[in-house]
């Protein structure tokens, strides 16, 4: 008998560790072959020209491979997804974990979750019928494709993790914390504002990481409603491209081999750098917070 | 000597629990009163209820009075805010704030309004001389608060208390988390303290209350057994109960 249950956890353990080293093994194929697909690019485009190139005509002869207007185009939709959500998550995390009475707490947890369980196609789909048309109308602009719309949706799709991580992170402040400011004479709102959040902060900020981290990568929602012109943005009233609606709409159309091939493969390569640089951050900061 | 604090039959529920029955004392002036009794017997509940801290816990029930330099202080909400800095409290485990030595002194007199920039230095210096320790934190005062010692974050949880100009300090059971010489020091600023302040403790160290305090009530199941001066509740129990308690019979 003893024998079997040592037999059997020799397996378990090694299949659990089998299925840890298969998930590193994946990450390292995939991040090979971008490499190797991507840096075919540069055999026809020196890499300034490719990141700093202000034109993206990748059918033009010769092709013109600049991915600026792509670069620019993703941090500006991102830019304007995390001023809207960080401030709108963080706040909601807190009326959840320490204002709301428990009833609209549960209420609002529930549709939280339902938030993050909308496919993005779903989203994408009642922003360009909803949300694009009200942009259009309110503001008064030739089209309502722009930049901001794919803010604001990626804003909601960016709602849900900073909201329960930060919640998380609130309640995880030592209870003594609060009854110590509330018996100084505190008000309900300078313990939350004084002393709650310099406990969270690590926690709010990882929130936030994650929660750009997660739309960084984000496609479907945004390619249906920033308009998709490939060039260098001024303004969030405009339409606007990100490098993941390039590689999603141009993949399919791309001759296998060509430089526009090879261009899509390195702007899949950006991207990766780009959410695992804020992936890896927000594990820092999440470190740092367990530490303590 | 006059009264600080009055109590009157004061009773208090949680849920359907009577945890205070018919309660009532009175707090000298410029004393140390503490209360010692058994784990459970509710001297952390008397306590929480002379600064409204039971406020916080939800569906508890309060009856009686509770006269603070002759206001009742469950009468009207108001006041709380007030209330509470004038009767400041120091909890069983020392709970500075997650900020610097000196913010957690400044917090009090900003969230009260009570100083201008330039006085917040001589605040934090003062606040900090009347705990004794000034001398050794006067070049960590940028530092986390969580890195001192226990002993010194509970003398700075008091000097938090001394930079709101706090009347009261409750204290529950102040050095329980300590080591033997941490605490004869605390009992040490405790002496040094009552000249300026009322003070009542909570502890089931009956050594403690007997070395340090000038009054001292005897609770059990609820109730307050006895109340009076520390010397006669020790030499000379009124109660049978109180006797058992104190030589260790129970508890
Ligand atoms: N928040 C609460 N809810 C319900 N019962 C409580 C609560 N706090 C304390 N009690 C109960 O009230 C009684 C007195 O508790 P407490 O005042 O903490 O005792 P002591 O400080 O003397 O050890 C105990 O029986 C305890 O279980
Ligand atoms: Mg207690």
């Amino acid at each position: 008998m003893a024998r079997f249950r040592k037999v059997k956890e020799f397996v378990i353990e090694k299949l659990i560790f089998a299925s840890g080293i298969a998930s590193i093994i994946f990450v390292a194929l995939i991040f090979i072959f971008l490499l190797r697909e991507g840096v075919s690019v540069f055999k026809t485009t020196s890499i300034g020209d490719f990141l700093g190139g202000r034109f993206w005509y990748p059918i033009s002869d010769p092709p013109k491979l600049g991915i600026l207007p792509l670069i620019l185009g993703s941090l500006l939709v991102t830019a304007g997804a995390i001023v809207l959500a960080v401030p709108l998550g963080i706040g909601a995390a807190f009326y959840i974990a320490d204002v709301a009475p428990v009833k609209i707490r549960h209420l609002l947890k529930s549709c939280v979750e339902v938030l993050a369980a909308i496919p993005s196609v779903v989203l994408g789909f009642l922003g360009i019928t909803l949300l694009v048309p009200f942009l259009k109308h309110t503001l008064g602009l030739p089209t309502g494709l722009t930049a901001l719309a794919g803010s604001i949706m990626l804003a909601f799709m960016a709602l849900p993790t900073i909201i329960s991580i930060s919640e998380d992170a609130i309640n995880a402040v030592p209870r003594e914390y609060k009854e110590g400011a509330l018996a100084l004479g505190a008000t309900h709102w300078q313990t939350l504002t004084r002393v709650i959040i310099h406990g969270a902060m690590p926690g709010i900020i990882a929130a936030s990481m994650l929660g750009i981290g997660r739309v960084i990568g984000e496609t479907m929602a945004v390619m249906m409603v920033t308009g998709n012109a490939a060039v260098i943005p001024t303004s969030l009233l405009q339409p606007v491209r990100t490098l993941t609606a390039t590689i999603a709409a141009e993949m399919g159309e791309a001759a296998k081999g060509s430089p526009h091939y090879f261009a899509l493969f390195a702007v899949g390569l950006v991207l990766f750098l780009i959410s695992f640089l804020i992936n890896l951050t927000a594990d820092l900061f999440l470190n740092r917070g367990k530490k303590r | 000597m006059s009264a600080k604090i009055e109590v009157e039959r004061l009773n208090l529920w949680y849920g359907a629990f009577h945890a205070l029955i018919d309660v009532g004392l009175s707090v000298r002036e410029k004393a140390i009163t503490s209360l010692i009794g058994p784990s459970g017997c509710g001297k952390s509940t008397l306590l929480r209820c002379l600064n409204r801290m039971n406020d916080l816990i939800d569906d508890v029930r309060i009856e009686g009075s509770v006269r603070l330099d002759g206001q009742d202080i469950y009468a009207g909400t108001s006041a709380l805010t007030a209330l509470r800095k004038k009767v400041g409290m120091v909890f069983q485990r020392p709970n500075p704030f997650p900020l610097s030595v000196y913010e957690n002194i400044a917090f009090g007199p900003k969230v009260h309004h009570l100083a201008k920039a330039d006085e917040m230095d001589h605040i934090v210096e003062d606040s900090l001389k009347a705990v004794h320790l000034w001398d050794e934190l006067k070049d960590r005062l940028d530092e986390s608060a969580l890195r001192l010692s226990l002993e010194q974050k509970q003398r700075l949880c008091i000097a938090r208390l001394v930079a709101v100009k706090s009347e009261v300090l409750l204290m529950d059971e102040p050095c329980s988390a300590l080591d033997p010489m941490a605490t004869l020091k605390i009992e040490e600023l405790m002496r040094h303290l009552k000249d300026d302040y009322t003070i009542v403790i909570v502890t089931h160290n009956m050594q403690q209350a007997a070395r340090v305090s000038e009054e001292t009530g005897f609770m059990l199941l609820g109730e307050l057994i006895e109340f009076g001066r520390t010397p006669d509740i020790f030499t000379r129990p009124q109660d049978k109960r109180t006797e058992d308690y104190i030589t260790g019979r129970f508890g």
